[in-house]
């Protein structure tokens, strides 16, 4: 009888694993299709799982509901919606999560949302000027300064930050100035000359 | 990621009062090596301390050293006019690491205690002694082009990956600290530890003691100083081999030098053989080469960066030619 009986229960104890590796499985992979509401918790802890985090992105304020290890550009991405600053590396490796904290060139793969709740976000999205792209925006349309677009926000966030730096005076300047945005198709050539036409003030140059 | 608690600390005294006494809690400065390891379950804290509020960011002179604060980035510290001007190496080796993006980030305290890109350390399936005591070392048996070629024990033999920490320890630069013990400064050369038998204990600070700033003293060499850094690819990547070179020198005689090296060593190396071979010697080719060959004397080369000791040879040859050659 008692043999039976942990036999029952262990046949119980594989089922319910048996669901939770399937449940878990499942979630992960709706998780690469879906924007996630909310991370999976791996440690039971005394830690708490979310804190009330307001950013300011692009002039409006967003009251989130998250856990501290929410990267910038998860809550950027997943939790407000603005998908325009891409996940490249997610090691600051890349450059295409790049976007402007109080004006200056970050990667927001490598910092927590919660550390920049008195900071003013500026994402692609935020660059247009009215209805109007911004020149750094404008010159790469006119230059074709891309080819797969996955790269082009983070060269643009990034090129926007290197002309208020002041720092590039030629060419080669702003190829070592722009090292930090990797772009797989190759688009250097081009991107160099729209950056270069922004600085040179010219506006939609090659149009 | 594991969870953590997340707290603010706006004063020096209350970070360290929140971290000293909790041996699972860590400052959070720029992040951009904590939150890198944290990704990959390297480092796990269960509490962190955002001491980005700090007011700790000043450059600025004290008496006849420039102070420049833990939390400065370091981007406004390599574009900064007085070191520009008075300590050209730091700006270049500061210039030559990482990325626009990531030097805005990047601050002076957590540069020092950035961890090693030794890719075994970042894996967490490899053995490493440094990331588990005891687990043995994948690199020594592994593919070790990265790794060190001075300073390295049969325990582990990764590089300390700062260039900025180079520059320093050839300008004498000395480190300020607070703790539950009070202030101390730590001349830079003896902050960082050789592996030795204990891989996993990196730099001479206790738990929770905080870098309040850098000092970097004056004198007759840092101005005429450069830093030259090799690597894979043009820009964005961890040196090869790298050289701080700062001379002094007077009717054609080298009166004081400093030489120091990165990418090669398993702490930011003083090459202290180097610059006795060039004292009092005329600032040639000769001497720079004497010098070259002294700073790698002691090199012990791995399987796979053998090439890294003709490499260092020939980049401290173009670091003192170019110091030499400065007006
Ligand atoms: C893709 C990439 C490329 C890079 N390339 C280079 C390169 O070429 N050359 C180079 O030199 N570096 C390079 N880096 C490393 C970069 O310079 C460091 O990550 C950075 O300097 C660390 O500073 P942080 O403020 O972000 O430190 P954090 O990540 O915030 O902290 C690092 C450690 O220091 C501790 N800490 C921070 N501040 C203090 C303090 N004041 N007192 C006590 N403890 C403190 C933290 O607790 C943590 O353990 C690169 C990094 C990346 C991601
Ligand atoms: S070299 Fe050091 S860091 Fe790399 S695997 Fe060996 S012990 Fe770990
Ligand atoms: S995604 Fe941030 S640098 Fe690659
Ligand atoms: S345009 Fe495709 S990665 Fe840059």
């Amino acid at each position: 009888m008692k043999f039976r009986l942990k036999r029952r229960r262990l046949g119980q104890l594989m089922f319910v694993s048996t669901v939770a590796a399937t449940t878990s499985n499942f979630v992960e992979k709706s998780v690469a299709q879906t924007p996630v509401k909310k991370t999976t918790p791996m440690l039971k802890s005394s830690i708490p799982e979310t804190m009330k985090v307001t950013l300011k992105v692009n002039g409006t304020a967003h009251s989130l509901q998250i856990e501290p290890r929410v990267t910038l550009l998860d809550a950027l991405r997943e939790y407000i919606g603005l998908t325009g600053s891409k996940k490249g590396c997610d090691h600051g490796q890349c450059g295409a999560c790049t976007v402007l904290v109080d004006g200056r060139r970050v990667n927001s793969c490598l910092t927590f949302a919660i550390m920049h709740t008195d900071a003013a976000i500026t994402t692609i999205e935020g660059l247009e000027q009215g209805n109007n792209l911004h020149p750094m925006q404008a010159a790469f349309v006119a230059r074709d300064a891309f080819q797969c677009g996955y790269c082009t926000p983070g060269q643009i966030c990034s090129a926007v930050g290197l002309v208020k730096e002041g720092h590039a005076k030629s060419d080669a300047d702003i190829r070592e100035l722009m090292s930090g945005n990797i772009c797989r198709c190759g688009a250097y050539p081009n991107i160099v000359a729209a950056v270069r036409d922004v600085l040179e003030g010219k506006k939609d140059a090659a149009v | 990621m594991q969870p953590f608690n997340y707290k603010k600390a706006g004063q020096a005294e209350n970070a360290v009062a929140l971290v000293a006494p909790d041996a699972e809690a860590s400052y959070l400065a720029g992040g951009t090596s904590l939150i890198d390891l944290m990704k990959l379950n390297v480092q796990m804290p269960k509490e962190l301390v955002d001491i980005n509020p700090l007011p700790l960011s000043k450059i600025e002179m004290q008496g006849n050293s420039l102070r420049i604060g833990a939390m400065a980035r370091n981007s406004d510290v390599a574009y900064d006019a007085i070191i520009q001007q008075r300590y050209p190496v730091l700006s270049e080796a500061l210039l030559s690491g990482a990325s626009p993006q990531l030097r805005n980030m990047a601050t002076v305290g957590g540069n020092l205690l950035q961890r090693t890109r030794c890719y075994y350390f970042r894996d967490t399936s490899m053995p490493c002694n440094k990331r588990v005591p005891g687990s043995g070392c994948a690199a020594i048996e592994g593919y070790n082009r990265i790794h060190a070629i001075l300073g390295g024990s049969d325990r582990c033999i990764a590089t300390h990956p700062s260039d900025m920490a180079v520059a320093m320890v050839a300008l004498d630069a000395v480190v300020q600290t607070r703790s539950p013990n009070g202030e101390r400064s730590i001349p830079l050369v003896d902050f960082h530890l050789l592996p030795g038998e204990t891989p996993e204990r990196e730099t001479v600070l206790q738990h929770g003691e905080l870098i309040v700033a850098v000092d970097l003293p004056a004198s007759n060499f840092a101005k005429r100083s450069h830093y030259l850094k090799v690597r894979d690819r043009a820009s964005y990547a961890f040196a090869m081999a790298s050289v701080a070179a700062a001379l002094d020198i007077q009717n054609g005689i080298i009166r004081s030098a400093r030489i120091a090296l990165g990418g090669v060593g398993t702490k930011p190396w003083r090459a202290y053989d180097a610059e006795k071979a060039l004292l009092n010697k005329p600032a040639n080719q000769a001497a720079f080469q004497a010098a070259a060959n002294a700073a790698v004397a002691g090199a012990k080369p791995q399987k796979y960066n053998a090439f890294k000791v003709e490499l260092t040879r020939r980049t401290i040859v173009k670091a003192l030619a170019t110091v030499g050659g400065m007006a």
